[in-house]
């Protein structure tokens, strides 16, 4: 893709502009008559429409227009928000999405059918409540602009003369905060204005004005003589509030959650608030193409390291090993820069789930708030693309299977709004996600009950807590009575729990009966460099994953040839199963004299691997193995050393699992 | 995805097909010249225990892991020993869109030809020791006759039938 291809370009503004316009309309679904999120939804259509025309997206354009239309009567009072016309344009933003990534040509009759569904939600909504704008004898405005806003291509005299046309204008400067002529910056605006416009105006009018510059800008309008109460309510602020919806009369405070309410970067002036600082627009991919030739200096250096160790000791030698040492520090610090680039913060990811919820909610009739805290918190962008699918899953599963219908919340003296909470965090080198919600909980009897009837567990057989709640993991495991259409999609736990240990993370669940559940993903921040364990079985050069190796051992020969046929060994007082790698290899070789045990754990279960010798640890630039071999399942992926060579990374988890079927096997022998 | 383009070869309209040829055993093969992306001295390969014999091993290709194959698995060749003129041709196909190469050892290269459609056949249903699926066409031509490999369909099985010939590549050559 052309970064100058305007297209292109378009199709990403236009992408990003729907999300705003997505999470207005769901921010509006909880404040039906915020002016605010109203006239923002207003201006995301109003812009969506003017752009799409004029890169030719002549479909997308024309049916915006409708859509804008629609929110333009809102805006002016004539209908009312309701939820139903969110709903629809909440539809009518999908098929805007699908015009703008593909083409239009089979999708008029879609388009037109969500036209004929807005055209019903306007027609059905309620005789629009104020149909008489009050009248008034003027309005009093007092206008001040940030700063900047000469430099953003802001006029103010082309505002103030359009306000002249609207009726009889008095205009008056402030000047109180011009600086004195040292300090003043010319091309700074410093003056606001008093503006009395009379005439039979109505507030939208007025707002009209200042529509595409409101975000930025200072507005208060008062009438002058008398207003419905309505207007008193609205112009309530006091000073300096300006127009955040932190002015929000108080009679709909009750409506919304607190938590959500606090939360600055769930308002609509915070989300849209402009950027401070520059940034560049990258396409991803140079980003990955840039981390691959990161990857591939990082293999040179290594590979110049180990011919600078093992040269001589003359003058040129020395020097080589300065200049190898200074290449290594700089690769390493590129390296790390270029980590970071590719690091997005998880609000990219929580985003997607409030229309997810909105709509989960809407079919099980539930009402379902979803919080998010953390959002800033930073993953490797592959990882958050790949998190995205088990995180719906996960929440699908709180919305349905956590969360109780409201009588049943009622019943149980819960309040009646189920709560969901999407939080991130950082902990050492790990982001840890929670889903927590303040449902039911898992019901331990259940999951016991169907794991000895899967034969998972025997009956009566005592397993931890943790144990027991991870069987909900096992394939083809589901508590729920019945399945329902959202959380049979056969997207399984199992898968999540596969997807969340391809990313090498782990799941943990906490559950109390009757309170709720917390589902914790501990996921590495990167994938694409481990520190790794380098070792050699027969003529092959493996990586384990060094966050797993807990310790290596000694095995010594009499032990090896004492252990045939009961392949476990006693690590300070428990029976640690181990798998030959040579054998499972198939290697053909003979074992070395000096083998070693590698004793790698994820979570509390444990393995030994024996190699035949442990080279050392390892900077693994994580390469994926070819689609030809993505059935191998005992290897996760492939390094390149510093000879050129290939060594292959091993899977943990299937490796762990092998180990645990052979000693359930052993088990089931004694 | 669509079968046709896998099954069916791709003449131009004045019935001609660009290929490379390369030996096997006593055999000549062929493979279309816009799936080759490059043709490689041997490379030092990895064995990927537990991977399936026709691609049982791996390599660094400019710091991509390749897997490597034999196509005399494929063609029941008896294996042999690499010698001065053994060569890894890489080729590309796509499998869900993503182009994914491929190296394929051979024990010589000859050079980028053109066959024509009227001089050859279509492999006969009797009599072949091969797998007929794995052949587009039996080509004659003053050197004797070629076979044109359909790759695609030779790697299928362990791509879950997502592969697809990469085309529209420049020749290298």
């Amino acid at each position: 893709m052309s970064q100058n291809d305007p297209v292109a370009a378009f199709r990403v503004e236009a992408g990003e502009v729907l999300e705003q316009v997505e999470q207005g309309l769901l921010d509006l679904g909880h404040r039906l008559d915020d002016h605010e999120l109203i006239d923002a939804v207003f201006r995301g259509l109003h812009t969506l429409k003017g752009s799409g025309a004029m890169f030719g997206f002549d479909a997308l354009a024309s049916f915006t227009h409708h859509c804008e239309t629609a929110f333009d009567r809102v805006r002016k009072n004539l209908t009312p928000a309701t939820p139903q016309l969110i709903a629809v344009i909440l539809s009518a933003q999908d098929h805007m999405r699908a015009l703008i990534e593909g083409d239009a040509t089979d999708r008029k009759a879609e388009g037109d059918a969500i036209l004929a569904k807005l055209q019903a939600a306007l027609d059905g909504a309620p005789a629009p409540t104020p149909e008489a704008p009050p009248v008034v004898q003027g309005w009093r405005l007092s206008l001040r602009l940030p700063p900047e806003a000469m430099q953003n291509g802001i006029n103010p005299l082309a505002l103030l003369d359009e306000l002249r046309t609207l009726g009889d204008c008095r205009i008056v400067a402030r000047t109180d905060q011009v600086p004195p002529l040292a300090e003043l910056v010319p091309t700074e605006c410093h003056i606001g204005w008093d503006i009395e416009v009379r005439g039979a105006v109505s507030r939208d009018d007025l707002e009209d004005v200042f529509i595409f510059v409101l975000d930025d800008l200072d507005l208060q309008i008062e009438a002058i003589g008398d207003t419905s109460c309505d207007d008193v309510e609205d112009t309530a602020p006091p000073p300096g509030a300006g127009t955040t919806p932190s002015a929000l009369p108080p009679t709909r405070v009750d409506t919304m959650p607190p938590a959500q309410d606090r939360d600055p970067a769930t308002t609509p002036n915070g989300r849209g608030a402009p950027k401070t600082g520059e940034s560049v627009r990258v396409p991803a991919e140079r980003l990955d193409l840039l981390m691959d030739r990161v990857g591939e200096l990082v293999i040179v250096q290594s590979r110049l390291s180990q011919l600078a160790h093992s040269s001589g000791s003359n003058a040129t030698d020395v020097a080589l090993r300065s200049i190898s040492e200074e290449i290594e520090r700089l690769a390493s610090e590129l390296r790390d820069t270029v980590m970071v680039l590719r690091m997005v913060p998880v609000a990219t990811l929580f985003g997607r789930f409030r229309r997810l919820v909105h709509d989960i909610a809407r079919d099980t009739g539930k009402t379902i708030e979803l919080s998010t805290d953390g959002e800033t918190t930073e993953v490797d962008k592959t990882v958050i693309e790949r998190l995205a699918d088990p995180l719906i899953h996960l929440i699908r599963n709180a919305c349905d299977h956590g969360i109780e219908p409201p009588e049943r919340r009622l019943a149980a003296g819960k309040p009646e709004i189920g709560q969901v909470r999407l939080s991130a965090r950082q902990e050492g080198g790990e982001v840890v996600i929670t889903i927590r919600d303040d449902g039911h909980g898992i019901d331990r009897e259940r999951v016991r009950a169907k794991a000895e009837a899967h034969g998972l567990l025997q009956p009566g057989q005592v397993v931890s807590d943790q144990e027991l709640l991870q069987m909900i993991f096992h394939p083809g495991f589901s508590t729920a009575p019945q399945i329902t259409s959202l959380s049979g999609r056969g997207v399984g736990m199992d898968v999540v729990k596969r997807t969340i240990e391809s990313l090498r993370g782990t799941i943990e669940v906490a559950s109390v009966s009757g309170q709720g559940s917390a589902m914790s993903l501990r996921i590495p921040l990167t994938l694409a460099i481990i520190d790794g364990l380098l070792i050699r079985v027969g003529d092959g050069r493996y990586v384990i994953p060094l966050a797993v190796v807990e310790e290596c051992i000694e095995l010594s020969l009499e032990e090896d040839l004492r252990s045939r046929g009961r392949s476990f060994i006693t690590l300070r007082d428990r029976l640690v199963p181990f798998v030959r790698l040579r054998e499972m290899f198939a290697t053909g070789t003979k074992p070395s004299v000096h083998q070693k045990i590698v004793i790698i754990a994820t979570g509390t279960e444990r393995v030994g691997l024996v190699v035949d010798q442990i080279i050392g640890s390892h900077q693994t630039v994580i390469k994926p193995m070819s689609a030809v071999h993505c059935n191998v399942p005992t290897f996760a992926g492939a390094t390149i050393l510093g000879d050129g060579g290939v060594a292959l990374i091993l899977d943990v988890v299937q490796l762990v699992a092998l180990g645990q079927h052979q000693e359930e096997r052993l088990r089931a022998v004694a | 995805m669509t079968m046709e383009d896998t099954t069916e070869t791709q003449w131009d309209e004045d019935g001609r097909l660009e290929v490379l040829t390369f030996d096997l055993q006593a055999e000549k093969f062929a493979v279309e010249a816009v799936l080759v992306r490059e043709i490689l001295d041997l490379l030092p390969e990895t064995v990927v225990p537990g991977a399936d014999r026709l691609v049982a091993s791996v390599a660094n290709f400019r710091g991509k892991i390749i897997p490597i194959a034999d196509l005399r698995l494929a063609f029941g060749l008896p294996s042999a020993e690499s010698t001065m003129d053994s060569r890894i041709v890489v080729v590309e196909l796509d499998v869900d869109g993503v182009p994914t190469q491929i190296g394929i050892r051979t024990d010589k290269v000859h050079e980028v030809t053109t066959l024509h459609r009227n001089a050859s056949e279509t492999p006969p249903t009797v009599g072949l020791r091969w797998r007929r699926d794995f052949i587009r066409e039996l080509v004659r031509t003053p050197q004797g006759v070629i076979v044109l490999a359909n790759i695609a369909r030779i790697f299928d099985p362990l791509l879950g039938g997502r592969a697809t010939p990469a085309v529209l590549a420049p020749a290298l050559l």
